[in-house]
């Protein structure tokens, strides 16, 4: 017999992985075994990257794109190689990635520097977002509505989470000027099609930007098939450190628009009179850019391009649906956004019991979820709640850590009730 | 008893709990026990700042003792509530004004619950105080 054709399930260990993150083997409360599961907020960081800022220290620091000798040009090469790494990691260009410190910044040095080109000639315009959209994708568009004239308007969301495309086809038209979307939801856990919202903001001539900060460690990121103008995330939620952050603009949009900060770097020329500004992308990148977190980024993505990425989105896959299903187990539970989940990201909240209450007491044995609102109050409002509880997965995130998490629930619901 | 004294009953009813589970379970049963909230004063003007969840609290000065009321959505914290209450509930501004100040810590709050919990307790904490100076005030 010959096993041509059979099905071959690739298989991730999970565990192996662990054991490279060494914040992951501590415990709290004394001698509780830690289980994290708060990813969405912020991923753990593994060894290699650890040490790839250590070594930055210990044998190149200098400043970047400075002083003429030898560490500095080895410190502005690995800054750019930084570059590099992420542009082919998302399939862009060198000279359209933006180093930011997250995406916040990201978000809000688009916001400022486009609003204020446009100036008085948005009034009346329309800026287009969702209603599951995080208040980093929100308040800097407010803010630009504000100075501008500006109309917000915000496509509706469905009962199950998902978002109204038709609602989505009737706010995108001759009046939209931009359109700012989430690819996927931090609370929900839903992926938008983007791909679709970004064809409908260029067919009206708008611009558009999806905030990829939960998506970009969970799916292939392609800027050129998403087909949108900007796309940004964080580097935190990718297994690097904080404090680095990510502005994809296409070329010709980078272009056209006034720095966002003035400072070291941005400049070509400066007199009292008048100062002529650098090229893209380093007119963006005012002062004294974060090196050790760009080079922490190209260690982290060069650790996660190389494990098996096929075998881990089967074994996320496999863990969101087991989550889902031993949620579902538990009585009088309310698991938001649509029951097939994409991204690892379970909201919740069980019948009479406060999500509050309910982290208190997992945390007490070792499991870290994160309780709130998750900087989504709008959302919050939308499904009725202040707050919710939400676990979310990584990469070394096991079925153990779903054992645990189980039992520990259970004990919590029997506490409360 | 003074809320000098009573702090030191608290801490050691807390600490007589051998494990986390026990200890919750007492705070838990003190929440389902708190003292019913009058719904006319669920409004955001009595509402406690600076708590992860949603707690209102409530005073009125009778015979010159101050006398709260409190409520919250989160039953751990409506626990934490009724052990503040014990404490403070119907004393005279000026002894509420007198408690000392490091009482969260006292409590054995900080060393047994969640940071966040014992920041809560101290919001709560800080209110109580407000409205005892505002009636001391009123007083003098
Ligand atoms: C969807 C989404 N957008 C924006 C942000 C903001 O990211 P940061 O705080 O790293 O700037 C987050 C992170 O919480 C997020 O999940």
């Amino acid at each position: 017999m010959s096993d041509v054709g059979a099905i071959v399930k690739p298989t991730f260990d999970a565990m192996k992985l662990k054991a490279e993150f060494p914040i992951l083997a501590r415990t709290v409360h004394g001698n509780v075994p830690l289980v994290y599961l708060d990813n969405a907020a912020t991923s753990q960081k593994p060894r290699a990257v650890i040490d790839a800022i250590t070594k930055y220290y210990e044998c190149s620091n200098a400043n970047v794109h400075r002083g003429g000798h030898a560490l500095g040009a080895e410190a502005t090469a690995l800054y750019e190689d930084a570059r590099s790494i992420v542009a082919s990691f998302i399939g862009a260009q060198p000279n359209e990635i933006i180093f930011t410190r997250g995406t916040t910044e990201s978000i809000n040095l688009v916001a400022a520097s486009w609003s204020s080109m446009m100036g008085e000639t948005l009034k009346g315009c329309t800026i287009v977002v969702t209603e599951m959209e995080h208040h980093a994708n929100i308040v800097p568009w407010q803010m630009a509505c504000e100075k501008t004239g500006a109309v917000l308007k915000v496509i509706r969301v469905h009962d199950d989470g998902t978002l109204d495309m038709e609602h989505a086809r009737e706010l995108i038209n001759d009046t939209t000027a931009f359109v700012s979307v989430v690819h996927v939801s931090n609370t929900l856990g839903v992926e938008n099609d983007v791909r679709t919202i970004c064809a409908l903001a260029r067919s009206v001539g708008a611009l558009s930007l999806v905030d990829g900060a939960q998506s970009i460690v969970h799916h292939a990121i392609n800027v050129t098939s998403l087909g949108c103008d900007f796309f940004v995330f964080s580097g935190h939620k990718l297994y690097a450190p904080t404090g680095i952050g990510v502005l994809f603009g296409r070329a010709n949009v980078l272009e056209s628009l006034p720095p966002y900060q003035g400072g070291g770097s941005m400049i070509l020329d400066v007199t009292f009179e008048r100062t002529t500004y650098n090229d893209v992308p380093v007119r963006f990148e005012a002062g004294t850019p974060n090196m050790e977190g760009a080079v922490g980024l190209a260690a982290a993505i060069r650790w996660f391009t190389a494990l098996d990425l096929e075998a881990l989105r089967v074994h996320e896959a496999e863990l969101s649906e087991r989550l889902l299903r031993d949620l579902n187990t538990i009585d009088g539970m309310r698991v938001f956004g649509p029951q097939t989940l994409h991204a690892g990201i379970a909201s919740f909240v069980i019948d009479g019991m406060h999500a509050h209450d309910l982290g208190t007491l997992l945390d007490e044995q070792g499991v870290a979820i994160r309780t709130g609102h998750h900087c989504t109050m709008p959302l919050m409002k939308r499904f009725g709640v202040t707050s919710t509880a939400r676990a979310s997965i990584a990469a070394y995130t096991t079925h153990d850590d779903l054992d645990v998490l189980s039992a520990a629930l259970l004990r919590s619901v029997r506490l409360l009730r | 008893m003074t809320i000098d004294q009573n702090i030191n009953v608290v801490r050691q009813e807390f600490e007589s709990f051998p494990d986390w589970e026990d200890r919750y379970m007492h705070i838990i049963a003190l929440g389902k026990g708190l003292a019913p909230y009058n719904e006319v004063h669920l409004t955001d003007e009595f509402k406690v700042k600076g708590c992860q969840s949603q707690v209102w609290l409530h005073a009125a000065i009778v015979g010159g003792r101050v006398r709260f009321e409190a409520e919250s959505d989160a039953l751990i914290v409506k626990g934490l509530i009724t052990i503040l209450l014990r404490l403070f509930n119907d004393r005279t501004p000026k002894e509420i004004l007198e408690a000392p100040s490091d009482l969260v810590a006292r409590l054995g709050f900080e060393q047994h619950l969640s940071q966040s919990r014992a920041n809560g307790v101290a919001s709560v904490l800080k209110q109580v105080k407000l409205y005892a100076l505002a009636y001391s005030m009123v007083r003098a």
